[in-house]
């Protein structure tokens, strides 16, 4: 596999490139901190044992980095075959109610940027016979709930983005892969409780890397979650306004 | 809910863990960082009125590595599994290993944790070459034997006191093979083996042993000592180690569980499975070096209250009967230890309070009962007596006047500590308890 990763410097993402690195596959970081970034290809080739991960500048925040990003991974790798999104921003709930500006940030980070920085890769993918586009959604965009009503809203969008993506593309060739995370031990949700079922970085990582393989369009991870979901999508409306998840 | 930080043998403090990928951004301010909290006392745990310290396993990137010199950087929260795991199919190993793999690099050096090759490798810390700090004052600090190298011996050893380990350089040792050649013999007392562990000193590059501390008389330290080098390649299975499946204790067991008489069974049946008295294998190196790891949470069976490690070293420069006279006094109190770890120290390390000094080291895993303070307090004074010093990694109970005695270096740590940070922003529980820091 030739890859581009957005977002692999924290959380899952590196966890999931230093999977990618260890059995050979060719990597390409893009990220917001040129110093951050290059650290962690430092890290994956340590762990490769072997040289030679670019990195370049991308922010989700800024559509204009999308193109001239995706043109250094394209040139570094000779021509990439697949493109997993990881980044996005985070805030809790208290946080994003409280602070337009900061929901303005994720809303357009997790929603409009990403979706941009997808079509591009999409483009790219499709004018070269397909490929593998996979973004990170979350379990908080299966079913509108209390806890998760503007984070788990850009998520929404996103699922459904990608959804449609494999319905009209996977005959040309583009496998879309929508990983929906549980909760997961990382940076970004270090201080909030830990309920039953949490997850590592690592084994979301082997999960998510099988669904590559695999070119699995939707994968919950840890796979656990997949049945909480079930259980949550089929709960009637009375049920979800009296319960606090 | 308030939230509860917990160490390896359970001793707890009010507190939680800040975690982030990026340690420059999150121990500004912060008074102990923490790794993977195994050490076994307080070390780890934050002082009273401090409820956050930093947790670093996020920081776990390796940053370089060139494998003509062996030379590696790391971020502080990479832990020793990951390194043997990535390094040792490669030829490479930690120039020193602690009994545990899951420790991280911040954790082994403000630890300056030692191994069975200390009597030939030293202290991990002999094979630092460079330390990045944040310094209480909140600035980032490189130091090394040629910058700063106050500051680099303190942190060596310094049980994160002197500031937040944020990076480690470090050299690799070159393995030839990724296996281990371990020759084990049954030992009568404890005098032959510590003359045993001298003698397997001076030719092989790793030596330990393990003593049933419960018999007494004729028997008083009778055990396993165990000698052992990396495998030569023509000696070695061509094939790479596997990865081994790992039990978990999966239940904190009551306290009636470890008694004198279950821990005198499990010490005389670990004595009588060595049936030959000597004898000599090829062994997977992670059974050889972590033993312990392969039941993770085995802290577990100690129950509710936990367990502490007595480790002491008494030196050579005493009676040659030293090790026998702690034995003794240690079975006259009534300390069984359900696990006792004998081993013979090199010289001294550079670290300013790093444990080893020649001479006999000994580890005793006692459950934490209603007279461990007594027991710990009569065993500081026989260490005391005999001029030798405790381990404060591993330590829950000892008085601050006793660790005074036992450690003329002290001082000079102090000294140091305060040039650093004047006004004590770095502290942990242990520092509190033992080095009398204000809370």
């Amino acid at each position: 596999m030739k890859a581009v990763l957005l977002g692999a410097t924290k959380g899952m993402g590196r966890a999931l490139a230093r999977l990618l690195a260890e059995r050979g596959d060719a990597l390409f970081l893009l990220g917001r901190d040129p110093d951050d970034l290059a650290k962690s290809a430092r890290d994956l080739e340590a762990r490769a044992g072997c040289p030679g991960i670019g990195c370049a500048p991308c922010d989700l925040e800024r559509a204009e980095s999308f193109a001239p990003a995706l043109d250094a991974a394209d040139k570094a790798l000779g021509g990439f075959d697949a493109v997993i999104v990881t980044a996005a921003l985070f805030g809790s709930q208290d946080a994003l109610e409280a602070d337009p500006a900061l929901l303005a940030r994720v809303l357009d980070a997790n929603f409009r940027g990403t979706i941009l920085f997808c079509e591009e890769a999409r483009k790219r993918l499709l004018a070269r016979g397909g490929g593998t586009l996979c973004a990170f959604g979350s379990v908080a965009g299966d079913r509108g709930r209390k806890p998760v009503t503007l984070y788990g809203a850009t998520k929404a969008g996103l699922s459904h983005y990608l959804e449609s993506l494999d319905h009209k593309y996977r005959a040309q060739g583009l496998r879309t892969v929508c990983v929906k995370p549980g909760f997961v031990k990382t940076g970004m949700t270090a201080g909030l409780p830990a309920p039953p079922f949490a997850g590592e970085p690592e084994g979301v990582a082997r999960v998510v890397l099988r669904a590559l393989d695999r070119g699995t369009p939707v994968v919950y991870a840890p796979p656990m979650w997949a049945v909480v979901m079930l259980v949550i999508r089929n709960l009637p409306r009375f049920v979800m306004r009296r319960v606090g998840f | 809910m308030a939230a509860t930080l917990e160490s390896w043998g359970r001793r707890t403090a009010p507190g939680a863990e800040i975690l982030s990928e990026d340690l420059e951004r999150i121990t500004p301010g912060r008074s102990l960082s923490r790794g993977l909290g195994r050490s076994y006392g307080d070390a780890s745990l934050p002082a009273p009125g401090a409820s956050e310290v930093v947790g670093t396993i996020l920081a776990d990137r390796i940053l370089a590595f060139d494998p003509g010199s062996g030379l590696l950087r790391a971020e502080a929260g990479l832990s020793l599994r990951e390194i043997v795991r990535l390094f040792l199919p490669r030829g490479f190993f930690v120039p020193v290993t602690p009994g545990t793999m899951f420790v991280t690099l911040g954790g082994m050096v403000a630890s300056d944790v030692h191994g069975k090759n200390h009597h030939k490798d030293g202290c991990f810390g002999a094979h630092v070459t460079r330390l990045r700090l944040r310094t209480a004052d909140d600035r980032i600090v490189i130091c090394s034997r040629e910058e700063h190298p106050d500051l680099f011996r303190a942190t060596l050893g310094g049980m994160g006191l002197t500031g937040h380990i944020l990076e480690v350089e470090f050299r690799m040792a070159r393995v030839p093979s990724p296996w281990i050649l371990c020759d084990s013999e049954r030992i009568d007392d404890i005098d032959a083996f510590v003359a045993g562990l001298k003698e397997a000193g001076k030719t092989w590059p790793m030596t330990m042993g393990w003593i049933d501390c419960l018999s007494g008389g004729r028997h008083t330290g009778r055990g396993i000592l165990l000698r052992g080098r990396w495998a030569e390649k023509h000696e070695a299975p061509s094939r790479p180690p596997r990865p081994i499946p790992r039990l978990a204790v999966p239940f904190l067991f009551p306290e009636w569980v470890l008694n004198p008489l279950t821990i005198r069974v499990f010490n005389e049946l670990y004595y009588r499975a060595h049936f030959r008295r000597r004898r000599r294998r090829i062994m997977h190196p992670e059974p050889f070096f972590y033993p312990l790891d392969m039941i993770l949470q085995w802290n577990r069976i100690y129950g509710r209250r936990g367990f502490t490690q007595y480790q002491c070293v008494l030196p050579e420069s005493g009676d040659a009967g030293a090790a026998r006279r702690f034995l003794t006094r240690l079975t006259r109190l009534g300390g069984a230890s359900f696990l006792c770890v004998i081993k013979d120290c090199g010289p001294e390390g550079e670290g300013t309070l790093s444990f080893p000094k020649p001479g006999i080291s000994i580890a005793l895993d006692m459950a934490v009962r209603d007279d461990t303070q007594r027991i710990v307090d009569a065993l500081n004074e026989e260490v005391i007596a005999l001029g030798g010093r405790i381990y404060l990694t591993k330590d829950s109970f000892t008085r601050p006047e006793h660790f005074r005695a036992m450690e003329p270096r002290l001082g000079e740590f102090e000294r140091v500590r305060r040039i650093w940070d004047p006004e004590g922003r770095m502290k942990s529980a242990l520092a509190v308890r033992v080095l009398g820091d204000r809370a």
